[in-house]
């Protein structure tokens, strides 16, 4: 017999209330047992037309951007690009479910989330291609740099959104995340930070099914990434992460809860990386052609267009338009990446300190010092 | 703890944990987007004090006590920092700030760079360090090789309580984030504050003691000790200089070059390890800029590359005047 058979059933007389009692009903913060699905169900008549297709077009033209980068890899003119290919649902989502004051934290593969926010697709490139760190202006923009650490975006995210909360100014924070990320101890702190501060934030996390090459059942032993939700005090979403008007739904509703008072949310919309971790990657390695090939058939735009030809909403003409939007944006991309980038040396000592160290002022001298000299050779 | 309010011109006696505490209280009444967050900040005032009144003046809003999660806790600092709130952020002993490290290193300090300046991170973090108080392990760490390792911090440490005052409130005003690092063995040291007197600004060395035979070159925890042994070498025929860095980062090399090559004799006295430390860096800065004044090697006063010892045994390892005296001898070097 061990101690945790003498755990009682019943309140223990005496059993002093306040801290050490259940302080919530855990049950309507669990998530649904299956995930939210609105394309093929009855939530899609509903649906408001002009948003579907404005979904549809944003699918097809971040399908060709995913395409396009993937491509220029190969060329050598992106350093790396980990490709949202098959995540494209919760990509343009993320990008374009917030106001202009909210804010958005997006991890390294969110490239496509943070076009679609509305900046400038070739700006959130610059980290990827290596001329810069963050090409876009975070302020202006309210998007914050893709961070590569994984999880440590997501307090800063609760804290912008506590900050904000302060002010009392309307403000929402969606912090993205993978599978993988939900392992991290910032994870966990983030989480708890929002819950205990009433910090208006979406989590989202992006379940692809692998952390590089560890599949979700070595990442977790929960019953679903949302359940950990429960343990923090928030409630937990499932959504089908390639039915984009399911996670513009989620989503768009758990904002709401966090612009209107009501708290955090975590969301975990289950999706597949149709590509590798990045081009430096081998999946062929680590999953089953099977699988893959199961998961092309769940692909987001042809879920989306499927059931927008079969209500009448898309004709070839739309369809055609959204491809030639796409098209439009890879020529841009391509021409943009086969020049050169200018690169200016002084700018590694521009912004390091709000004031240059003497030392940093020596090295820049140094420095000017030998590119005189060797444009001098 | 007694309350110091600001008073043009006031000087009266504070402990330097006295004059931390009346920097906070007066750069929250300054600036309403100062903000203290950390574990038991707020009722408790802190482990040390140092918070203690500023819940009760500026509300739990102000000066925030978090869950116990000092990367949670840093994470958050710079949401708001990014939000344009100027945090401050206290980890309660040295040790705790390692689980903080990556929002430290990955984050507040290159913030500012990875955004071409957009995105500046005014963050104070607050870390009392180093031994002496009969802490165990854990408790009395010096880490301030690992921050003034990484580009983007400014690091500072105090030594008096006047300095307590003034590094502190200019530490707060700076747009770049600052390791605040107290030396919590001069919590409870006594001197006049004068909280109006013009403070020498973060990144100048100060002389504290002049002298004509040899330079001891120290910070925080360990001017004290130099102090002592400067007055003690005076029976052995040595006129020592003390010159208090105050600042690791930015590093005052024209300060420490200019007393170095006008004595030719120096000491570096810390008492974190000595292998790859700071007291490292300023020797080889100073041999490779003084060499043809030096009259001697420039020499390592350190504690010893062990793990913090047990708290019965730290005086074995903290450089103490003897170990500083020793040091001084060999300075009589012929080649």
């Amino acid at each position: 017999m061990t101690v945790l058979d003498h755990r009682p059933t019943a309140p223990v007389p005496g059993w002093l209330p306040g801290a050490t009692s259940p302080r919530t009903d855990p049950s309507p913060l669990l998530p649904d047992s299956s995930p939210v699905r609105v394309l093929g169900t009855p939530a899609f008549q509903k649906a408001d037309p002009e948003l579907l297709l404005d979904l549809y077009r944003r699918l097809v033209v971040g399908r060709r951007y995913n395409q396009q980068a993937t491509t220029l890899t190969k060329q050598g003119r992106l350093a790396v690009y980990p490709a949202s290919t098959g995540q494209e649902a919760c990509q343009v989502v993320a990008g374009s479910v917030l106001q202009p004051q909210d804010w958005l934290f997006p991890s390294y593969r969110d490239t496509l989330a943070v076009v679609s926010r509305g900046v400038d697709p070739l700006e959130a490139l610059t980290l990827l291609r290596g001329n810069a760190h963050t090409g876009y202006d975070p302020v202006a923009t309210r998007t914050a740099p893709l961070c590569t650490p994984l999880a440590t975006q997501a307090p800063h995210a609760v804290g912008l959104a506590h900050a904000a909360r302060l002010r009392g100014e309307p403000v929402v924070a969606l912090a993205m995340l993978g599978d993988g990320g939900t392992s991290e101890g910032d994870f966990h702190e983030a989480l708890n930070f929002a819950a205990v501060l009433n910090a208006p934030v979406v989590f989202l996390v992006q379940n692809n099914g692998y952390a590089i090459s560890v599949p979700l059942t070595r990442q977790s032993a929960a019953p679903s990434l949302a359940h950990k939700a429960v343990g923090y005090g928030m409630p937990g979403r499932l959504v089908d992460g390639n039915d984009a008007p399911a996670v513009h739904a989620v989503l768009a509703e758990a904002v709401e809860r966090a612009r209107s008072g009501g708290g955090p949310t975590l969301v975990e919309a289950l999706t597949y990386r149709l590509e590798a971790h990045t081009n430096a990657d081998d999946a062929t390695r680590y999953r089953e052609d099977a699988e893959v090939t199961a998961w092309r058939e769940h692909d987001p735009i042809l879920l989306m267009e499927r059931e927008l030809r079969d209500c009448g909403l898309l004709d070839d003409a739309v369809a055609a338009a959204a491809t030639e939007q796409g098209e439009q944006l890879a020529a841009r991309m391509r021409a943009e990446f086969h020049a050169e980038p200018e690169l200016d040396p002084a700018s590694l000592f521009r912004h390091v300190y709000a004031e240059p160290t003497p030392q940093l002022l020596e090295q820049a001298a140094q420095l000017d010092a030998e590119l005189a000299a060797e444009a001098g050779r | 703890m007694s309350t110091l309010t600001q008073t043009s011109g006031a000087t009266r006696t504070s402990t330097m944990a006295q004059a931390l505490n009346a920097a906070l209280r007066d750069s929250m009444r300054e600036d309403p987007g100062v903000h203290l967050l950390g574990e038991d900040v707020g009722a408790l005032g802190g482990v040390f004090r140092i918070t203690d009144g500023l819940a009760a003046e500026f509300g739990a809003d102000r000066c925030l006590d978090t869950p116990l999660a000092e990367a949670g806790i840093l994470g958050t600092a710079i949401g708001m920092a990014m939000y344009g709130l100027r945090p401050v952020v206290e980890m309660q002993f040295d040790a705790f700030a390692y689980p903080a490290m990556e929002q430290l290193v990955s984050h507040v300090a290159k913030m500012r760079n990875r955004t071409a300046g957009r995105l500046p991170m005014p963050i104070t973090i607050r870390i009392p360090y180093g031994g002496g108080i009969g802490g165990v392990e854990h408790h009395s760490d010096s880490s301030e090789a690992y921050y003034a390792g990484t580009p983007g911090l400014h690091v500072v440490t105090p030594a008096t309580v006047q300095d307590a005052y003034g590094l502190l409130r200019a530490s707060i005003a700076s747009d770049d984030p600052v390791v605040f690092l107290e030396p919590k063995r001069l919590y409870w040291s006594k001197a006049e504050l004068d909280v109006a007197a013009a403070v020498e600004p973060v990144g100048k060395a100060v002389l504290r003691r002049t002298g004509r035979s040899a330079v001891l070159i120290t910070y925080g925890p360990s001017l004290p000790v130099c102090l002592e042994a400067a007055q003690a070498a005076q029976a052995e025929g040595w006129d020592l200089a003390v010159l208090d860095l105050r600042s690791l980062v930015p590093f005052d090399d024209r300060t420490v070059c200019e007393v170095v090559r006008s004595l030719g004799r120096a000491v570096v006295v810390h008492e974190s390890t000595g292998f790859g430390g700071v007291g490292a860096e300023i020797a080889a800065r100073v041999t490779e800029r003084c060499f043809h004044h030096l009259a001697a090697p420039v020499i390592r006063v350190t504690g010893f590359d062990i793990p913090y010892p047990p708290p019965m045994l730290e005086h074995h390892h903290l450089p103490g005047v003897d170990r500083i005296l020793d040091a001084v001898a060999r300075l009589q070097w012929e080649g």
